[in-house]
């Protein structure tokens, strides 16, 4: 993906004495890139409003993973691009996918316990 | 830690007050939509979690999927989720994204000479923010029609276990769009007051994010509540 220099943060903190805005954080996608990601998601949508719609598919064990995988990829794609998770500082995805991870966990836990994916431990 | 404001030249009347930088050099308020975003990640997933561990365990219908008979009155009702409609605003949502990151980018590349007409129409910072707005009142409109015929169809957020968990789920959402929308059209009023420029980028930037994670948000419950019977 191609990117340019631009300017995220404020840019005068030196000249007020704080601590010089982090540079690492300032290249974003073009405008080319945003309307390539805007194509993908939409495609991906369509495909998961197609795969909906065929019978067989649903009633196989293929359909729940495929349309989990996809709206992960979906997901992913504007986290990265669009909130410029990619670009950004490492900071900020900390921030994000910490509580993320904690929150997937905890799911996952209660689907364990409550959910579809209950096991019997005693 | 925040800037002496007697540095700041009297000009800049249409800059922020005051700068505020962690010891990393970033700006406070960037760190904390992030660390609102992910407070609000584990908000969300505690509202699927309910959602999915309620999923198939109403007593009465309608239901999401399946065809229900009323055994009071023998009245069929037909699977209440209506995918051709929730598509159409999934995919207004998503393009609402798009409108807003072209938002951002038309205010950080402000003072960037534009010479073609492609160039003046991606630079136009007003009809982005218009165009993200708008879109996201097309979604809450979609979202009050599906709220509206549900309840017509006899699914109210008191029906049964489905109605209660979905209701109190996409609400939550509505009204993050809800909040959404207003900061956009704050944003507007900026702009068309004194003009967003590449030194308010961060405002947008702030904006944007929160209106980002709105999107993300929407794509898991589009297919964990919608798609995935």
């Amino acid at each position: 993906m191609d990117t340019h220099a631009s300017s995220t943060n404020l840019s005068d903190s030196a000249e007020a004495g704080a601590p010089a805005p982090h540079e690492e954080e300032h290249a974003h996608p073009t405008w080319s890139t945003y309307w390539k990601v805007a194509l993908i998601l939409t495609l991906i949508t369509v495909g998961e409003v197609w795969a909906y719609y065929i019978p067989s598919f649903v009633a196989g064990r293929g359909f729940v993973p495929t349309l989990l995988i996809l709206s992960a990829l979906k997901f992913t794609i504007v986290v990265m691009f669009y909130m410029h998770l990619k670009y950004d500082h490492r900071l900020f995805r900390v921030l994000f996918t910490g509580p993320l991870l904690i929150a997937s966990l905890t799911l996952l836990a209660l689907m364990f316990l409550f959910g579809h994916l209950y096991i019997k431990i005693m | 830690m925040t800037a002496p404001a007697a540095r700041i030249p009297a000009v800049h009347t249409s800059a922020p007050a005051a700068h505020h930088y962690t010891t990393l050099g970033l700006d406070s308020r960037k760190v904390a939509i992030w660390a609102f975003i992910g407070s609000e990640c584990m908000l969300f997933v505690s509202l699927i979690s309910t959602y999915l561990i309620y999923k198939g365990r109403s007593v009465v219908g309608p239901f999401p999927h399946e065809t229900w008979t009323d055994p009071a009155t023998g009245r069929v009702l037909k699977p209440i989720l209506n995918i051709p409609v929730t598509s159409a605003s999934t995919f207004v949502l998503l393009m609402s994204s798009l409108f807003m990151v072209l938002a951002l980018a038309a205010v950080q590349n402000k003072e960037k000479p534009k010479r073609t007409r492609g160039e003046r129409i991606l630079g136009n910072s007003k009809l982005w923010l218009w165009m993200t707005a708008i879109a996201g009142t097309t979604f809450l409109g979609f979202q009050a029609f599906e709220f509206t015929s549900f309840v017509h169809e006899g699914l109210t957020i008191r029906t049964n276990l489905f109605g209660s968990s979905f209701f109190t789920l996409t609400g939550f959402h509505g009204a993050h769009v809800t909040a959404g929308v207003l900061w956009l059209v704050t944003l507007l009023a900026i702009d068309y007051r004194r003009g967003l420029g590449s030194r308010d980028s961060l405002l947008v930037d702030i904006a944007a994010l929160y209106w980002h994670f709105v999107d993300v948000i929407w794509i898991v419950i589009f297919t964990l509540v919608y798609l995935i019977k």
